[in-house]
């Protein structure tokens, strides 16, 4: 039988009914329309269904849309503010961080929370960060090089505020 | 005719910038639509029942059960899908393959596949589906299927190649000999000869995105199919002849594509939601589990490799032999043969000869896979090199140079070569930092070379102008990795016009007529011809109208920089018109303005690059660390050179996986032992460092820019550049690939 679960998403308050078995991905995908977040695997290893649950990353994947009552979750989708880019999600174009783009959600959310972790990684820290997002198209250099200068340019925006 | 490429331009306006590419913002915020992203109203989900075992003769299926269950709207057997293929062997081998019909020949064919109100239904549905099995004996490794009296998969396979042809039948399904010059007379002028045999291990593209696609057949006889392919128009094709439609009823719209990298350019699912859309009479989404991607489509080869060089201790080579041995999966084609024409291609030898041979046995059909065949066959070749260069105590680039193929050399698989960018990226090698650096504890160094042949094929592009002066492209090739930006930047360049002022679609398969697949590193190369065909087509338009709005001769009316000039003093008080005016005034001069180019794009220019790679190997567990990494290649000219790095680093990190971790596992029961990400890895970002890239610039003289295909060629070096790296830093020659731990530790154990 369907549960009734009542959650934040991006900011909005949000019910949906959904089975006992279904992941927070299809629930996203399926029932909600939120398809940004993809899936790769099915099974937490490609990371392309990551979203941020509660501030943490979490494969969406690997937990139930029933587990979501009064949970805060963001998706690809909230992360631009309005028509304004993220400056993750402008640095990934300037730096073509994406050749097909089927992994970019999953690395921009990825991203975002190594940042929000640790505002200065070192490239070491940076491709460790990410070690659970799998892309078969750039071999990384590009992504790598474009969260560098997303973590400069958070930094100097810093300082001068 | 072909497009006139006397006017190669040599200086850019947009071409070679690095511009934002028109997709960007809709890939990072999530709107981007891909294969599963689509629904329609009304639609169901199906599933597919495929075979636990590597080989079996289907007695029976019994759907009766699962046809009854509630919500159940269509099963589907082989009995569904009449054969409407005429006799053609390779379009009845794509049915059988998509829906087995006598025995299942792998471990995933599918047997039946349900339609259901949701997945869970569908799911149900399956378990109540019925299969009697007579199982029969397997064979999944090459050299075992080619024995006598292995298992045989078809009955009606008799050697190709092979005089006088054999009456009974078998699994080696084709010999084919390449090569030039008498081997034998090379081999005895020959100082030394170096005989070696090498195995690589089958690999899967490994896109992302698992195949997915929504069909909606209508009781009318028509139908809609989206779907993530590299090839909607060859989908379109082919789907239409399986079902039996007229192709003109059968529109097919392309997903956004999250990776194909060839396994998309094949039929796996589509045409059972298509059979299941048409008898449920409702909208059929169709997606495959990452398990069904690895299980049942399409991987690359597995093989196994014999090499022989004949060389003088001067480091000339005086003669070279491969015989090389793939297997296609369970139906046939030729990619031992692609492997043979490939091995030698970068050199040049007086005496050269390769021998393929391929076989069918009890694993998913093969599919194309990046420059397919290539890197095995120059794993093989590039590490037997490399032993050469090693005994005669020569630089193994030297040794490259001294016997690579150049402008006027006969190639190892027949044509002369043009102008070529071998011997350039050798040269670029040599002089790289990277070659000269120190290196560490038990690290080695390698080089590899590497080539694609680049295909170029049918291709139609429409360049159209709006009222309001800004240009609106349509192509029929698949975007897989940019190329709309690339191809509106031709356009820009060709009208003079600004690229933002250009907007480039991948329109469906009824808007424009049949575009080849992209594949064989043609996206970029056939699309920019034709849009720049197209665009030249325009500009002549608009020539015209501006000569009719000031009634002058139209030889008169020059285009540049996006704007019109009456040629010469004559004329001198009438005032330029620019896009903006004629498009505007379109309606009195004739209509729409357009340009629209119909090709066969001959003349992609091969492709050749060259690889360095500095390994660290772990004695104790014999892990290896791919510690510093440079791609040279060849582009013929980038037109946008991010995009053109992103396919060199692509490559290499493919190539990469592959020398170092990913392969098929199999059973002793024919079962796949790792249809997953977590037990068939690919690299991740904590295993690559950087990839350093340096492009080329060596122009096809065939096309308008001298563009060359570049997507392919980057995964040919990697496997021998590694294999090369870590003989040195361990001192004992790999000849089995992938180079994973155990493997390699266990080739330190022999030592």
């Amino acid at each position: 039988m369907a549960l009734l679960v009542s959650t934040t998403i991006n900011g909005d308050k949000v019910e949906y009914a959904c089975q006992p078995d279904e992941s927070l991905l299809d629930v996203l995908r399926n029932r909600l329309g939120l398809t940004g977040a993809k899936e790769g695997c099915g099974t937490g290893d490609c990371g392309a269904c990551s979203v941020m649950l509660d501030g943490r990353l979490t494969c969406s994947c690997l937990v139930l849309g029933a587990e979501m009552d009064g949970k805060s979750l963001q998706t690809i989708e909230g992360m631009a503010d309005g028509a304004v880019l993220h400056p993750l999600q402008k640095n990934f174009i300037d730096h073509a961080a994406l050749q097909c783009g089927i992994c970019t959600p999953g690395f921009l959310m990825a991203a975002q929370a190594l940042l929000r972790k640790n505002p200065d990684p070192s490239e070491e820290e940076i491709r460790f960060g990410l070690a659970g997002n799998l892309c078969r198209c750039t071999g990384y250099d590009k992504i790598v090089r474009a969260v560098q200068a997303t973590a400069t340019e958070l930094k100097l925006a810093k300082r001068s505020a | 005719m072909p497009l006139d490429t006397s006017l190669v331009r040599k200086e850019f306006k947009v071409i070679g910038q690095r511009v934002t590419r028109p997709d960007g913002i809709d890939k990072v915020t999530g709107r981007a639509k891909y294969g599963a992203d689509a629904f329609a109203p009304g639609q169901l989900i199906a599933l597919v029942l495929r075979s636990p075992h590597a080989h079996a003769r289907i007695k029976k299926i019994d759907t009766s059960k699962a046809e009854k269950l509630a919500g159940v709207k269509a099963v589907i057997t082989a009995a569904d899908l009449p054969d409407h293929t005429g006799g053609d062997r390779g379009m009845r081998d794509i049915l059988e393959n998509c829906m087995a019909r006598k025995k299942v020949l792998y471990d995933g064919h599918a047997v039946a596949a349900v339609a259901a109100v949701d997945e869970r239904t569908a799911k149900e549905a399956l378990k109540l589906i019925r299969v009697d099995y007579e199982i029969l004996p397997h064979v999944t490794e090459v050299d075992e299927a080619l024995k006598p009296g292995a298992p045989l998969l078809h009955d009606d396979i008799f050697t190709d190649g092979i005089e006088p042809k054999p009456t009974k039948s078998s699994n080696f399904i084709k010999q084919a000999e390449y090569g030039h010059g008498d081997i034998e007379a090379g081999f005895a002028e020959a100082d030394f000869i170096i005989e070696k045999s090498y195995k690589t291990e089958q690999t899967h593209q490994g896109y992302i995105e698992p195949h997915s696609c929504l069909a909606n057949v209508s009781p009318d006889g028509t139908a809609e199919l989206w779907v993530c392919t590299q090839g909607h128009f060859v989908y379109r094709n082919q789907c239409a002849t399986l079902l039996g439609m007229e192709a003109n009823k059968l529109r097919v719209t392309a997903s956004e594509i999250g990776g194909g990298f060839g396994g998309k350019t094949h039929l796996w699912a589509e045409p059972l939601a298509l059979a299941l859309s048409r008898k449920a009479n409702r909208p059929v989404k169709l997606t495959m589990s990452r398990e069904e991607v690895f299980r049942c489509t399409g991987p690359t080869s597995s093989s196994s490799i014999d090499i022989k060089i004949g060389a003088r201790n001067d480091g000339t080579i005086t003669a070279a032999f491969a015989e090389l041995r793939y297997q296609n999966g369970a139906f046939p084609f030729t990619w031992a043969e692609f492997g043979a024409m490939t091995a030698w291609a970068c050199y040049d030898f007086k005496n050269v000869k390769s021998v393929s041979k391929d076989v069918v046995l009890n694993r998913p059909k093969c599919a194309a896979y990046r420059a397919p065949s290539a890197p095995i066959a120059a794993f093989a070749v590039e590490s037997t090199m490399d032993m050469v260069a090693y005994k005669i105590g020569m630089d193994p680039i030297e040794l490259r140079i001294k016997n690579a193929a150049k402008q006027g050399s006969k190639s190892s698989y027949g044509p002369v070569y043009g102008p070529i960018g071998i011997g350039p990226t050798l040269e670029a090698a040599k002089n790289h930092p990277h070659w000269k650096a120190p290196l560490g504890k038990n690290m080695g160094r390698g080089m590899a070379c590497g080539f694609w042949f680049n295909f170029g094929g049918q291709t139609c592009v429409d360049v159209n102008v709006t009222p309001d002066g800004n240009v609106t492209v349509a192509v029929g090739t698949i975007d897989v990795g940019g190329s709309r930006a690339s191809l509106a930047m031709a356009v820009a360049e060709e009208l003079g016009v600004k690229y933002d002022n250009v907007r480039v679609i991948v329109a469906d398969t009824s808007s424009l007529g049949h575009n080849d697949m992209t594949d064989g590193s043609r996206g970029t190369f056939s699309s920019s011809m034709a849009a720049i065909d197209a665009s030249r087509k325009a500009v002549t338009n608009l020539r015209e109208r501006a000569a009719k709005t000031w009634e002058i001769p139209v030889e008169d009316v020059e285009w540049a920089d996006g704007e019109a000039t009456p040629k010469g003093d004559k004329y001198g008080n009438l005032k330029t018109l620019t896009l903006k005016d004629l498009a505007a005034g379109a309606g009195h001069t004739g209509g729409p303005i357009a340009g629209h180019s119909e090709i066969v794009a001959d003349g992609a220019g091969v492709s050749f690059g060259t690889h360095i790679c500095d390994v660290e190997v772990d004695m104790e567990t014999g892990r290896s660390l791919i510690k510093r990494y440079t791609v040279i290649q060849d582009a013929g000219k980038a037109m946008h050179p991010s995009y053109v790095e992103g396919q060199y680093q692509g490559g290499a990190a493919q190539g990469i996986g592959w020398a170092l971790n990913e392969e098929y596992v199999y059973g002793k029961n024919g079962r796949l032992q790792n249809a997953g990400f977590l037990d068939y890895r690919i690299p991740v970002c904590s295993d690559l460092p950087m990839i350093d890239t340096l492009i080329l610039e060596i122009p096809n003289p065939h096309h308008p820019y001298g563009v060359r295909g570049v997507g392919e060629t980057p995964i040919v070096p990697p496997l021998g550049a590694i294999g090369n790296a870590i003989s040195h830093a361990t001192g004992v020659r790999q000849t089995h690939v992938p180079m994973s731990p155990p493997r390699v530790l266990k080739s330190l154990k022999g030592k």
